[in-house]
């Protein structure tokens, strides 16, 4: 696949147009976009989790309004998304997606159910770890990030080579999220925290 | 007190609340949520600015020149004066009605998509710029976004852009829509991932 820019990047010292971006209101918000388990006539099949976490600045500043959407696979580890090929069902009250904005807190939470891994064709015998991605938006363009959350003791991490990308270990913990048992609700669902560190401004700022 | 009563610090956790969430690729399948109907937003301008609308399609190709039809493109840009919708901009300028500044688009089959906008204006907090888009590119395969910038060819103010002077002469018009002569506001801006006039990104 030749997506790789081969050209050096240019360091781009950060302007207004780099440290403003894009802060969403509740507008954007439906009533069960946070509830995947809540969308359809009846319930998914599967482990139910609430997936819950705060999104902080490098600072360790909370972010509120941070609009915070996932996408994931159903728990057989099928994509409701016309090419995924991988002969596992889909589930009609299943559509894998969703969307919340941050509180004043920076706090976040979703219910939904525990995806499954699934295979791709990257090698022979290629499995992803479960995993649900992410796409958070700061207050800045340059804080965006798109990530994956993981779930703890995987036996595929040490396979899978989109999570071994990360060079760090400190870094690739940090994608996993941790049972909580606070937020676990009892005869209900299990619990996940994931917290999220969008990264600061540390590039130079333009000066005149 | 016995010795086991020794009050000991808590315990600090381990240090690595700062550490940045990694970026991970965006895969395949993100258009069940970024780039559903109901989440793209293809058209930036409200009502008042109906009669400065221009439409920028964008081509995103590979190294082999081949369209990436699964790329995402979001935008971030000013409204015709140049003012951005956020607590930062202090420019002493009234933003347009209902102006966000916010597109999100998915690319098609032959990997192009048209975002319909309007021009900004110059942003000039700090330093003045030319007329430009921000500009992140998403796509299956890629650890991280891509960060470049839409100019307009022909705009006077290029030449005195601070950023489009960071970059090598040979490599500016990379950065470069050019419109359309048989139709007028409409303009093209290709997105080169690698190889030939390879388009230039940003270390932001």
């Amino acid at each position: 696949m030749k997506r790789s820019p081969r050209e050096p990047l240019v360091v781009l010292p950060h302007t207004l147009s780099e440290i403003t971006g894009p802060i969403f209101g509740q507008d954007k918000i439906g009533e069960n976009d946070n509830d995947l388990t809540g969308q359809h006539r009846d319930e998914p099949i599967g482990e139910r989790i609430v997936v819950s976490g705060r999104v902080f600045d490098s600072n360790g500043r909370p972010v509120s309004n941070a609009l915070i959407e996932i996408w994931q696979a159903n728990a057989a580890g099928r994509y409701r998304h016309i090419k995924d090929q991988h002969p596992a069902p889909l589930d009609p009250n299943f559509s894998g997606a969703g969307r919340t904005l941050t509180d004043e807190q920076g706090a976040y939470r979703f219910i939904t159910i525990k995806p499954g891994a699934y295979p791709w064709f990257n090698h022979y015998n290629a499995w992803r770890p479960a995993h649900i991605h992410l796409s958070v938006f700061g207050h800045a363009f340059i804080t965006r990030l798109v990530t994956q959350m993981y779930f703890p003791g995987d036996p595929l991490f040490a396979y899978d080579p989109i999570f071994q990308s990360i060079p760090e270990e400190r870094a690739r913990q940090r994608l996993i999220a941790k049972f909580d048992l606070e937020t676990t609700q009892p005869q209900w669902a299990k619990g996940f925290k994931f917290d999220v560190v969008l990264r600061g401004p540390e590039a130079t700022p333009f000066e005149t | 007190m016995s010795c086991c009563a020794v009050r000991r610090p808590r315990l600090l956790k381990p240090d690595t609340h700062l550490i940045p969430t990694a970026s991970q690729t965006v895969g395949p399948f993100f258009s069940i949520e970024l780039t559903t109907v109901e989440h793209s937003v293809t058209c930036l301008p409200g009502l008042e600015d109906r009669e400065k609308r221009i439409w920028i399609r964008f081509q995103v190709l590979d190294g082999d020149g081949a369209p990436v039809d699964d790329a995402m493109l979001e935008i971030w840009q000013a409204d015709s004066n140049g003012k951005y919708n956020h607590p930062e901009d202090v420019q002493a300028k009234k933003l347009a009605p209902g102006w966000m500044g916010f597109g999100r688009i998915g690319t098609g089959e032959d990997g192009s998509c048209v975002l319909e906008t309007i021009r900004p204006g110059r942003v000039a907090q700090g330093i003045a710029q030319a007329p430009h888009l921000s500009l992140a590119v998403f796509a299956r395969g890629m650890l991280k976004p891509l960060h470049t910038r839409v100019y307009f060819s022909g705009e006077a103010a290029n030449v005195e852009d601070p950023i489009l002077r960071l970059v090598p002469p040979g490599r500016r018009d990379t950065l470069l829509a050019r419109p359309d002569p048989a139709r007028p506001g409409h303009w093209s801006f290709d997105v080169r991932l690698q190889g030939d006039r390879e388009t230039v990104f940003f270390d932001v």
